[in-house]
C-alpha cells in the first residue's frame, strides 16, 4: 500500500518554552481512516497543522503523498482538503457562494451543485452562512474541504459540539469519501467516534503517540474485553482489592469515587462469584454493571485519566 | 429547534459522487471568485454603504449648506440715549445706505455691554461730535465704522466726486463648498481605503478565514489583488457620487479632466490601501486594529487640510503636514478639481502618495501574519 502521510521524530516547541509536539511518528496509508484521539491540549491540532502544511514544525520530516511542504507546497494544496477546528466564513455570502468560492481555488474541482446535493445542504443553498445551525455550517467547512476533490481530507475536530443526528451525517460523508478510496485524517477526543469511523488510532497524550493500533487491537491490549462495575453499602468489612482480584476471571481492579471497576475475561464467569462474596460478608450491592472495554478505558489504562477530564 | 427541521438521510440523496470529468478552472477564476465575493459581501453590509457612501454626501451637505454664501448682513448699530440721538437715526435713514443698517437708542450701558456681547458691531455715541465705539480685532466692527461714517457723511449732505456702483457676486470657484469637496473626497478615500482593507484582513484572520484560505491553492497575490480591485470599483463610485453631488447640487466647476481625477483616486485609493494593509498586517483582533486605524488616521484629519487650510498651522510643522499622504492627496484633488492643474505638474504631490503606498506594501507584506 501506498504512504498517505509519514512523519518522523516531529517536534514543536512554541516560544521555545511550551513543547506541543515531542517526537511524533506517524504512517497514514492510502485508503485509510486514521483518528488522532486525546484529550484537549494533547497536541492534535498542533500536530495536523503541521502535517497541512499550515504550521512549521520545530524539527521532524513530514511528507504527504511523497511531497514535502517545502519543495512541492503548491502541488500538495491542491490534492488536500482540510476542514480547520474552527472556520467562520462569511456570514453574508450565501452557502453556494461559499462553495463556489471555494471550487474557484482549484485546478479541476467538482462542480459546486454536486457538492451541495452529497452534503445535503441544497436546501440551504441560498440561505446566508450567518443562519445556518451547527450541524450545517460544520457540513459547509466539510463541503469546503470536499469540493477540490482531494485525495486525502483532514478533519479537525469535524463533530465537537455537534448534535447526534448531525454526527451521524457526517460520519456517512466520511464513509463515502473513504469508500472511493479517499485517505482521511481526524482528530476527535470522542471516543466512540474513533471507534465507530477510524481503521487506525493512534492515542496522543502530552504530544507523543502513547499508543498506535485498531481500535480492537488497542482494546485488546487491555488482556480483557469486559468490566463489571458496581457499589456497595458503607458496610465493606473484610472486603478490599485482595477479595476482588481472587475472583475468578478478574483480570485488574480500579476504583474510582466508590466504584469499584474489575476488568474481567467474561462477566459471566465472574458475577456468580462476585455476588456470593458481597452476601457471605453479609454487604449490600447497591449498583451494578457490566459493558464492553471501549477506547475510554485503554486512555485510562494508560494515562490514568479520562479523555474528557478537565 | 435545530430537530425539527429534519434533513433526509444523506445516503438517501445520492448514492455516490457524480463522477463527471469536470472542467479545469481557468488562471483567474480564484481571483475573480474573490473579488465578487467581497462585492457581494459590502453590498449586503448596510453599514459600509452608510460610512462610504451616504455619509460623506450628507456631510458636505450639512456644510455646504451651513456655509453656504450668505446674503449681505446687515449691521447691527447702537446708538447712545442722549439729546443728538434721534438726529442720527435720521441721518442714518436718509442715507443711501439705510438698507444695510439697523441702529438701536439704548442706555449707555445698555448699549456697551449689549456691544461687548457680539449684538451690536458699533456703538455711535452723539456727544459734541459724533463718536464710533469699535473693536478692531472684530471685522464686522471695522466695516460697520466705515459704512457708519459714509452713510452718516452722505446722510448730511456730503456729494462723492466720483459716481461708483457695486454688485455682489458669488463665483463658483472659490466659495467653501468649491474647497470643501476635494477634501472630503481624499478623507474618503483615506477612510474607505484604511477600514475597507485593515478592517477586513483583521476580520478575516480572526475568523480563521485567511488560514483556510491559505489552506487550499489559492494564491495570495489573487487575495491582495482582490482586496485591491474591489477598493477601485468603490473608489469610482466615491469621486463619482461627491464630484457629482459638487455639480449638480452646488454647480461646481470641474477645471481638471476627469481622467486626471480617477487617476488620482487610483493613486490615493492604493496608498490608503497599502497603508491599511500595513496597520492590519499582524493584528489578531477587531479591537486592536481600531484602534491603530484611528491613530494613523486622527493626524490627517486635524492637518490635512479636509475642512479648513492647513496653511492656518504655524511654519515649523508644515513640512511634517505636507509629508502626510492624505496632505499630498489633497492638494493634489483641489489642483486639478478647482485649477485644472496638469497631473504632470504635481510630481512632489504623486511621490508623496507613492512613496507611503509603496513603502507599507512592502513592508505589511513582509510582516503579513497568514495563519
Amino acid at each position: 500500500m501506498d504512504v498517505a502521510i509519514r512523519c518522523h521524530n516531529l517536534r514543536k516547541t512554541y516560544d521555545d518554552k511550551v513543547e506541543a509536539v515531542r517526537g511524533l511518528d506517524l504512517d497514514i496509508q492510502v485508503g485509510e481512516c486514521f483518528g488522532l484521539l486525546g484529550p484537549n491540549g494533547a497536541g492534535k491540532t498542533t500536530t495536523i497543522e503541521i502535517l497541512e502544511g499550515l504550521l512549521a514544525p520545530t524539527s521532524g520530516e513530514v511528507s504527504i503523498l511523497g511531497r514535502t511542504w517545502q519543495e512541492q507546497g503548491r502541488e500538495l494544496r491542491e490534492l488536500l482538503g482540510i476542514s480547520l477546528q474552527e472556520t467562520k466564513f462569511s456570514e453574508k455570502l450565501t452557502v453556494r457562494e461559499t462553495i463556489g468560492l471555494f471550487s474557484s481555488f482549484y485546478r479541476t474541482p467538482s462542480s459546486p451543485a454536486a457538492i451541495l446535493t452529497e452534503l445535503s445542504l441544497n436546501d440551504k443553498a441560498d440561505s446566508w452562512v450567518g443562519k445556518l445551525s451547527g450541524g450545517q455550517r460544520q457540513r459547509l467547512a466539510v463541503a469546503t474541504a470536499l469540493v477540490g476533490n482531494p485525495k486525502i481530507l483532514f478533519l479537525d475536530e469535524p463533530t465537537t459540539g455537534l448534535d447526534p443526528q448531525s454526527r451521524r451525517q457526517l460520519w456517512d460523508i466520511l464513509g463515502r469519501f473513504l469508500e472511493r478510496g479517499g485517505t482521511v485524517l481526524l482528530t476527535t477526543h470522542y471516543m466512540d467516534e474513533a471507534e465507530r469511523l477510524c481503521d487506525r488510532i493512534a492515542i496522543i497524550d502530552h504530544g507523543e503517540v502513547i499508543a498506535q493500533g485498531t481500535p480492537a487491537e488497542l482494546i485488546a491490549q487491555l488482556g480483557a474485553h469486559q468490566f463489571v462495575e458496581f457499589t456497595l453499602d458503607s458496610n465493606q468489612d473484610g472486603l478490599n482489592r485482595e477479595v476482588w482480584l481472587s475472583l475468578p476471571g478478574v483480570e485488574s481492579i480500579r476504583d474510582e469515587d466508590g466504584v469499584v471497576c474489575l476488568n474481567v475475561r467474561e462477566a459471566a464467569e465472574t458475577i456468580p462469584a462476585l455476588l456470593s462474596a458481597v452476601q457471605q460478608r453479609r454487604a449490600r450491592l447497591l449498583h451494578l454493571t457490566t459493558r464492553q472495554a471501549s477506547l475510554e478505558d485503554v486512555f485510562v489504562g494508560l494515562t490514568g485519566r479520562h479523555l474528557r477530564e478537565e | 429547534m435545530a430537530r425539527t427541521t429534519q434533513e433526509p438521510a444523506v445516503s438517501e440523496v445520492i448514492p455516490s459522487r457524480p463522477a463527471d470529468p469536470l472542467k479545469t478552472n481557468p488562471r483567474w477564476s480564484g481571483y475573480a471568485h474573490l473579488l465578487l465575493a467581497r462585492m457581494r459581501e459590502l453590498q449586503r453590509e448596510p453599514e459600509v454603504i452608510f460610512w462610504i457612501f451616504v455619509f460623506p454626501v450628507l456631510l458636505a451637505l450639512g456644510l455646504g449648506i451651513a456655509f453656504r454664501s450668505k446674503p449681505i448682513d446687515i449691521t447691527e448699530v447702537a446708538i447712545i440715549s442722549r439729546p443728538g440721538a434721534t438726529r442720527v437715526l435720521d441721518l442714518l435713514k436718509k442715507s443711501p445706505q439705510s438698507a444695510l443698517i439697523h441702529a438701536d437708542i439704548l442706555s449707555a450701558p445698555d448699549a456697551l455691554n449689549r456691544f461687548r456681547m457680539g449684538k451690536y458691531a458699533l456703538v455711535i455715541d452723539p456727544a459734541d461730535s459724533y463718536e464710533y465705539r469699535y473693536d478692531p480685532a472684530r471685522p464686522e466692527s471695522v466695516l460697520a465704522r466705515s459704512l457708519v461714517d459714509a452713510a452718516l457723511q452722505e446722510g448730511a449732505g456730503r456729494k462723492n466726486p466720483l459716481t461708483t456702483s457695486s454688485r455682489a457676486t458669488s463665483e463658483p470657484g472659490s466659495r467653501y463648498i468649491d474647497f470643501l469637496i476635494p477634501g472630503l473626497l481624499g478623507m474618503n478615500l483615506m477612510n474607505s481605503g484604511m477600514w475597507g482593507i485593515g478592517f477586513a484582513v483583521v476580520d478575516m484572520r480572526q475568523r480563521k478565514l485567511l488560514k483556510r484560505y491559505v489552506a487550499t491553492p489559492m494564491r495570495r497575490s489573487d487575495f491582495l489583488l482582490a482586496l485591491t480591485s474591489s477598493r477601485m470599483v468603490l473608489m469610482l463610485i466615491e469621486v463619482g457620487l461627491l464630484l457629482g453631488l459638487g455639480v449638480l447640487v452646488f454647480h461646481m466647476r470641474i477645471m481638471g479632466s476627469l481622467v486626471a481625477i480617477l487617476l488620482l483616486g487610483v493613486i490615493g485609493a492604493i496608498s490608503f490601501g497599502g497603508l491599511g494593509l500595513l496597520t492590519a498586517s499582524r493584528a489578531q483582533k477587531i479591537e486592536t486594529v481600531s484602534g491603530l486605524i484611528n491613530l494613523v488616521m486622527l493626524p490627517m484629519w486635524v492637518f490635512s487640510g479636509v475642512f479648513f487650510s492647513y496653511e492656518r498651522f504655524p511654519a515649523v510643522i508644515q513640512p511634517f503636514i505636507k509629508a502626510l499622504p492624505l496632505t499630498a492627496l489633497n492638494d493634489a484633488l483641489r489642483a486639478t478639481i478647482l485649477e485644472g492643474v496638469p497631473i504632470t505638474a504635481q510630481a512632489g504631490h504623486l511621490l508623496i502618495l507613492a512613496l507611503w503606498g509603496g513603502l507599507s506594501f512592502l513592508l505589511a507584506l513582509s510582516w503579513f501574519r497568514w495563519v
